[in-house]
């Protein structure tokens, strides 16, 4: 199985030029650089992706209350929409050319922060605690469908954009 | 204003959920390799089971019911930590690989071990707590 986010990282650094060897920095301080590179692509996205995923759930419990976990299903339905998208448009047969920096800032930087497997979780064992048994099963049996749907969606639209 | 200030937290949080899930899947996946997502696996369970705890804490009264405290390492760091679109990818991955079997199994393993594993952080967390 080809990993688009773990195979980007390795790739990292392997678009830039590298000034002449009189100049060049040490492979090892070369190597340095590029994952701090990576690191700040991922620390950056994730700020926005978290923001955008704070202020999606305060709209979405200040129009529907906290009854029950829209913000969160729609974060993570939408997320992993945007991850198939654009994880098909810079792919190898993608007609997006990224660098490995840009698909770490957008994959792992803002759609992983965007999206959260943790809070989905609390919200199921919440739901449970207060007796909603059926609403926590629908909410668990719901989110795994539309997750894979939404992903699945993305994926297939970019691939028709790609053969365009 | 307060949703402002609300903001600045999960930010804070968030630099430090991503940058932890991204130096932890990549060390997962290079330490058992890249034919199954362990290493997104790894990070939603132990992220699911971080967060059980913390809502004990807000449940005994503890730091975190707090609402700073809360929005900076639920919201900002957990729920940047732990992450659906990764899963949704691989997920995808695996499937159009033809590897239907690992694919259900991802999705059950991860689905059901995260829903035990905010329990047993939840559990445990009134345990110690309370």
């Amino acid at each position: 199985m080809q990993d688009h986010i773990s195979s980007s990282l390795s790739a990292s650094g392997q678009t830039e030029k590298h000034p002449p060897s009189h100049v060049r920095r040490s492979p090892r301080w070369q190597t340095f650089w590029d994952r701090t590179g990576s690191y700040i692509s991922v620390a950056l996205g994730s700020i926005v992706g978290a923001v955008a995923r704070f202020l999606v759930s305060v709209l979405f419990v200040s129009q529907f209350g906290d009854g029950f976990p829209w913000g969160t299903l729609f974060v993570n339905v939408t997320g992993s929409f945007v991850i198939g998208i654009y994880a098909a448009l810079t792919g190898p047969d993608g007609r997006l050319f990224v660098s490995a920096r840009q698909r770490l800032f957008v994959m792992v930087g803002i759609c992983g922060g965007y999206t959260t497997f943790s809070a989905f979780s609390l919200e199921t064992l919440r739901l449970v605690q207060s007796g909603r048994v059926q609403t926590a099963f629908v909410y668990l049996v719901v989110s795994a469908v539309t997750w894979i749907a939404g992903v699945w969606l993305g994926h297939a639209l970019a691939a028709r954009l790609n053969r365009l | 204003m307060d949703t402002i200030n609300g903001v600045m937290w999960v930010a804070l949080g968030s630099v430090l959920g991503g940058t932890a899930r991204f130096w932890l899947s990549g060390f997962v996946a290079r330490r058992v390799g890249e034919t199954f997502p362990w290493g997104t696996m790894v990070v939603n369970v132990s992220g699911a089971f971080l967060l059980g705890i913390l809502a004990a804490s807000a449940a005994s009264h503890g730091i975190f019911a707090a609402v700073r405290p809360w929005q900076f390492a639920a919201i900002g760091i957990l729920g940047t930590y732990t992450t659906v679109s990764s899963f949704s990818l691989q997920t995808l991955a695996l499937a159009r690989d033809g590897e239907m079997i690992r694919a259900a199994g991802n999705m059950v393993a991860s689905l059901s071990l995260c829903l035990v594993a905010v329990t047993g952080g939840f559990t445990a967390g009134l345990y110690v707590l309370g």
